[in-house]
């Protein structure tokens, strides 16, 4: 699975508000369908770490690289806005952990799906509809809801369809916050699944913040965890979880309620 | 500093507003024709009328007038409805303008919701009154987001509510202010004109401007500029006209209002450019009278 070529790369990322320290140094490599959890507690800097890796705040210190045309990378922070724009519509997409910033309540499923098309030039109504309907398919959503209005959805229906929307482009990395922060268990092991199927069949590689190790251990190949803003440990996610090293690791994977 | 013309009456500066404002007026004026569909801020003034009775369009229409001009308003397409006769009566008294209601003889039109049917020439302006000037405003309601839209191109979200009109009603049922791209650059509301007049922008030998009072944008298109109404390949855009002819005049090609005539569901179809549908009386053209009982829309 692993390419000698990294496809995204941070190095030394630092953001901090005023003298409020939100992430600090954060250096790591990702290659093409790798997946790397980032753990930590609320509060830990992780959401701010990848809101800087998405290109959606500016770190204050450090550079992020992405491999955009598969000839090595390139620095998104010296991109030009629209360059930096339109990677984020095309090969990036992002999750968030509550579909209503994800998604535009307003306009129906279909209309979800098909925005990030129209937005790189698809013209052709049926063309994208049927684009639509294929994607409902792939993240079991019924394809007579097209028309119905997100708001008229359940959670984990809002959540399944906002992947849908992110990943109809087929972008080649995806930054997840919390993706299934809010649901019930029993469709939190759904999302899970059907995440863990579509990563794979389509070889993205995935960035995930997460509080809940679980997801983390299901999904994850390699993981980093955060706390006050720094990265005390990394590893493949198993040895971690496994074998946690820092005591602050082991307090998080002892604290974890066992059923 | 005014060069204020004998005529304009009352106290007045010649057409209403000082020369420093109508200065200023012009500047936005020539920015908005340098970037045909562009939205230029700027410094609306307040207006002896209500917001949304034209304001804009007044304003526009006061920088461009010289003592030369005849002015011809219409709301709606009529002559003689009251915001039309209001502003006319504005510009007649603080302007000492010739007025009429002929689109042949005026040099200056400021229309609510309408293009004159009879073609316009070079040596006219067009001045549209416009409410929302946005385009983006009601699918993203961030005006510095709609501002990185329009300076990035990126109108896709534009195409998203055609999909929901197409997904909702199997056509494109936006009927009026139906977004058009200028010059294949920026995406502009043409204000609340109906669809079929959308066509009529499109090279057209006039100047047309756009004044949107409140929300203090002017915008324009060049003369013979490229305006495309947007669609998609498979639902191209439609003019949508209501079937049928003229009750007074016959014309089976203008745009036509449905007026209802009586309480048991009677209505008849009438041009709605009244100056257009009189001179086509005067020509000696009448109206299919056993039309005006059963002609239906659509």
């Amino acid at each position: 699975m692993m390419q000698e070529r990294p496809l995204f790369r941070a190095s030394a990322v630092g953001k901090s508000y005023g003298k409020q320290l939100g992430c600090r140094d954060v250096s790591f490599d990702l290659y093409p369908g790798e997946i790397m959890g980032i753990v930590g507690e609320s509060g830990s800097g992780k959401s701010t770490l990848l809101n800087c890796l998405a290109g959606q705040i500016e770190p204050d210190t450090g550079d992020i690289a992405f491999d955009v045309d598969g000839t090595g990378l390139v620095s998104t922070l010296q991109m030009s806005e629209p360059e930096r724009r339109m990677l984020a519509r095309t090969q990036w997409a992002f999750v968030h952990q509550n579909p209503r910033d994800g998604l535009r309540m307003a306009v129906s499923a279909g209309g979800n799906i098909g925005e990030r098309l129209m937005n790189i030039g698809a013209r052709h109504y049926g063309n994208i509809r049927e684009d639509a309907i294929g994607w409902m398919g792939r993240v079991e959503l019924e394809a007579n809801r097209i028309d119905d209005r997100p708001a008229n959805f359940s959670g984990g229906m809002q959540q399944r369809l906002q992947i849908a929307r992110n990943l109809v482009t087929g972008p080649r990395l995806v930054f997840m916050d919390e993706p299934t922060g809010g649901l019930d268990v029993s469709v939190q092991a759904r999302l899970l699944d059907l995440l863990r199927s579509l990563v794979q069949e389509l070889g993205l590689a995935v960035i995930i913040v997460t509080h809940d190790l679980a997801v983390v251990r299901m999904l994850a190949h390699r993981m980093m965890v955060m706390q006050k803003g720094h990265v005390v440990e990394t590893g493949l996610a198993d040895q971690v979880l496994d074998d946690p090293q820092h005591p602050y690791t082991q307090l998080l994977v002892s604290s974890v309620l066992q059923v | 500093m005014s060069a204020t013309p004998a005529d304009a009456g009352d106290g007045y500066n010649f057409a209403y507003l000082d020369e420093q404002t109508k200065r200023m007026i012009r500047r936005a004026l020539l920015k908005a024709l340098a970037v045909p569909g562009y939205q230029v801020p700027f410094a609306s003034r307040e207006m002896p009328m209500p917001y949304g009775w034209g304001t804009g369009g007044v304003q526009v229409t006061a920088a461009c007038l010289t003592p030369d001009d005849c002015v011809k308003v219409i709301d709606q397409g009529a002559d003689d409805t009251t915001n039309a006769v209001s502003i006319r009566s504005f510009f007649a008294r603080t302007a000492g303008v010739a007025t009429t209601e002929s689109t042949e003889e005026a040099s200056l039109i400021q229309t609510r919701h309408r293009i004159p049917e009879t073609a316009l020439r070079e040596d006219q302006l067009l001045v549209y009154q416009v409410p929302i000037p946005e385009p983006l405003r009601f699918l993203e309601p961030r005006e510095t987001e709609t501002r990185k839209m329009h300076a990035l191109s990126e109108y896709g979200l534009m195409h998203v509510k055609l999909y929901e009109d197409i997904s909702r009603h199997g056509h494109i049922s936006t009927a009026y202010a139906y977004p058009v791209n200028v010059g294949g650059r920026y995406v502009m509301d043409p204000s609340p004109i109906p669809k079929f007049d959308n066509p009529k922008m499109d090279n057209c030998p006039a100047i047309q401007l756009f004044g949107a009072g409140r929300e203090q944008r002017i915008y324009a298109i060049p003369p013979y500029s490229e305006v495309k109404s947007l669609d998609f390949e498979d639902y191209p855009f439609d003019r949508l006209r209501a079937s049928g002819s003229c009750a007074l005049c016959g014309a089976d090609d203008s745009y036509l209002d449905e007026v209802i005539i009586d309480d048991q569901g009677n209505r008849m179809f009438v041009c709605s450019d009244t100056d257009f549908c009189g001179s086509r009386r005067d020509q000696g053209h009448v109206g299919d009278q056993s039309d005006l009982f059963e002609t239906g829309a659509e």
